[in-house]
């Protein structure tokens, strides 16, 4: 009904005098922030007064819990200070860069090998959409199912990963992957990347399509091998993407709480403890609201450090 | 590499002719070979949940492990008829449906403004949307845990639909964006020389032709709401308990019922599954229009 039919619509009554004009620009500079609203509120309400409050937790003597007869007051960096006291602070620090830089790498990686694979010639329409849609599953599921799944298959005396390995002549006898301090970081490490590869790939394959199939057929042609082949026309193309998608899936890990509060609960003996899970543990179990409020700010420093990185590899992209 | 595919015999040909079909169907073996295993990687783990699921108790921890081993729906059984466990299903739906619709209004508006309007303060906001991305919930939940109880929202529907918004909304919004500026400007352009005002625009031109993206935008709303556990975690106890932390309190447990839990996490795994399959092509257009192109 409303599609325009220019002609048929005299030219008198559209052009208004000047004050319905000026009405007009006015309602229709104000018109962007009206549909604005909703984000804007919810950004005020649910972002920026939050952020506020738990920087505030953690200038001060105590929150949320109640101390009757002590009076709130500011207590300056205190709090952190009192972190990184904390040994098991400064070790967490150690394990969310290991648990996220190896993440992220090995998400990387693995995305990228099956994207490549997803995205070869030798296969037709069906097949790859069979495999791709096959090797997306693990990401589908919720966290809480990937840790029942994984905590169940790595037990340790009857575990089915540990019968498989034994049985093809691994000496894994007794080996709890999530209960020994040497192995359960590397375990819950394989874990996130198991659950979480495919978003990667995901991303990377979108990105090959792009990739200019004559190209490659030149470069084949001038005799470059497949390495080659990948190494100077599709790894240029694809190097954006992962640059930026890496930046994101780190900001994430830097974050994750889930898992390892699941897998393990940061331990044993705080082998696999990252920051997230020391916040929780500290403001809920400890009620040390303001110590975990501490905590809290310093995983937003960084992943807003992050961010301005995320953005800008964006920007890079969009160019 | 080239030893797995002998069938030409060597003495046909030019050596040069004769290396080339061998290169490529080893290249197709070896493709394969990497496909299936990628796949059995992604799967096998999955498939044995199942398999288990539809064990009793008293046979999942098996040495050796079996395949099957008394294989019944019991444990299916057992779930459909424990209302405490169905009630996780209703208030996941309920919160994931609730989120998703509200998501979806705010991003179209959003996204509209974003995509159609130049106007002061327009490149911080596009700024602030992609960086507030990287907010760690786990910084959020401190405060909210105080505000939630403030308002009164402690244990609510509401109080979960609002936080999981938040969650949401950002990514919404880019690709929402993303997508309207697909659609060509001269569209709304001349249904406003016609008249129409902006929210017409939006509601009876853009809108109907956006289906596609605002069907991804649902899509991946959904997933993240029906997944999310630290908001669930934190801000509800008993009168809400979604899927997520219903599985996870059989994890707690001292003797785990496997058989319950494997069945729980099939069942709430398949409305995932179930979209996911569904709406594939939206969902993957959507995630790379947001990710890839910005």
């Amino acid at each position: 009904m409303s599609q325009a039919t220019l002609e048929a619509r005299p030219a008198g009554p559209l052009l208004t005098p000047a004050t319905g004009r000026r009405r007009r620009t006015r309602r229709w500079r104000l018109t962007p922030y009206l549909f604005l609203g909703p984000s804007l509120l919810l950004m005020i309400g649910l972002m920026f007064i939050p952020i506020g409050t738990v920087i505030y937790y953690s200038v001060i003597n105590y929150a949320i819990v109640n101390r009757p007869g002590r009076p709130q007051h500011l207590v300056g960096l205190f709090n952190y200070r009192q972190l990184f006291d904390d040994p098991n602070f400064v070790s967490s620090i150690w394990h969310t860069i290991v648990f996220a830089v190896a993440s992220v790498a090995l998400h990387l990686l693995l995305g990228l090998a099956f994207a490549l694979l997803l995205n070869s010639e030798v296969i037709g329409r069906v097949g790859k959409a069979i495999f791709r849609t096959l090797v997306i599953i693990p990401w589908l599921f919720t966290i809480t199912i990937v840790v029942a799944l994984w905590r169940y298959l790595l037990l340790d005396p009857k575990g089915v990963v540990n019968f498989v390995l034994h049985s093809v002549g691994l000496p894994t006898e007794g080996l709890a992957w999530l209960g020994q301090t040497n192995t359960a970081l590397a375990a819950v490490v394989f874990i996130n990347v198991w659950a979480g590869y495919p978003f990667f790939m995901i991303s990377l394959l979108a990105g090959l399509q792009g990739v200019d199939g004559e190209l490659r057929e030149a470069a084949r042609v001038d005799g470059a091998n497949a390495f080659q082949r990948f190494w100077f026309v599709t790894r240029p193309h694809l190097r954006p993407i992962a640059v930026s998608m890496s930046i994101l899936d780190l900001i994430w890990n830097l974050q994750n709480f889930a898992t390892i509060f699941l897998l393990t609960g940061g331990g044993p003996v705080n082998s696999t403890n990252v920051l997230a899970n020391y916040t929780y543990t500290t403001a809920y179990f400890n009620q040390d609201y303001t110590a975990g409020a501490a905590s809290a700010v310093i995983i937003l420093v960084i992943s807003l450090i992050l961010a301005v990185f995320y953005a800008w590899s964006r920007r890079a992209l969009n160019r | 590499m080239s030893t797995v595919t002998t069938t030409m015999p060597a003495a046909t040909g030019a050596p040069a002719q004769r290396r080339r079909p061998n290169r490529r169907r080893a290249a197709k073996f070896w493709t394969i070979v990497g496909l299936m295993l990628s796949a059995t990687f992604a799967v096998l783990p999955v498939l044995w949940m199942f398999l288990s699921s539809l064990k009793p108790n008293t046979r999942i921890l098996d040495d050796p492990p079996s395949l099957f081993a008394h294989s019944s729906f019991a444990g299916y059984r057992k779930l459909f008829s424990d209302p405490s466990q169905l009630n996780a299903f209703r208030d996941s739906y309920v919160i994931g449906g609730a989120v998703t619709l509200l998501t979806i209004i705010v991003a179209v508006c959003a996204g509209f403004a974003l995509s159609r309007f130049d106007f002061p303060g327009k490149s911080a906001v596009m700024t602030v949307v992609i960086g507030v991305q990287s907010v760690p919930p786990i910084s959020l939940v401190i405060p909210y845990l105080g505000l939630i109880t403030f308002l009164n929202l402690y244990d609510s529907f509401t109080g979960l639909i609002l936080t999981h918004l938040v969650l949401t909304f950002p990514y919404a919004i880019v690709m929402m964006t993303a997508y309207f500026d697909t659609l060509p400007r001269t569209l709304d352009e001349a249904a406003r020389m016609d008249g129409a005002s902006s929210l017409r625009v939006l509601w009876q031109i853009l809108l109907p032709i956006s289906l596609p993206g605002v069907v991804s935008v649902g899509v991946y709303t959904f997933m993240l709401s029906w997944n999310e556990f630290l908001f669930a975690l934190m801000l509800t106890k008993q009168h809400v308990r979604t899927v997520p932390i219903r599985i996870s309190l059989f994890i707690g447990q001292n003797a785990v019922d496997w058989q319950g839990m494997f069945a729980m996490s099939i069942l709430g795994s398949l409305p995932v599954l179930v979209i996911f399959l569904v709406f594939q092509r939206y969902f993957l257009g959507g995630l790379t229009a947001g990710s890839v192109k910005g």
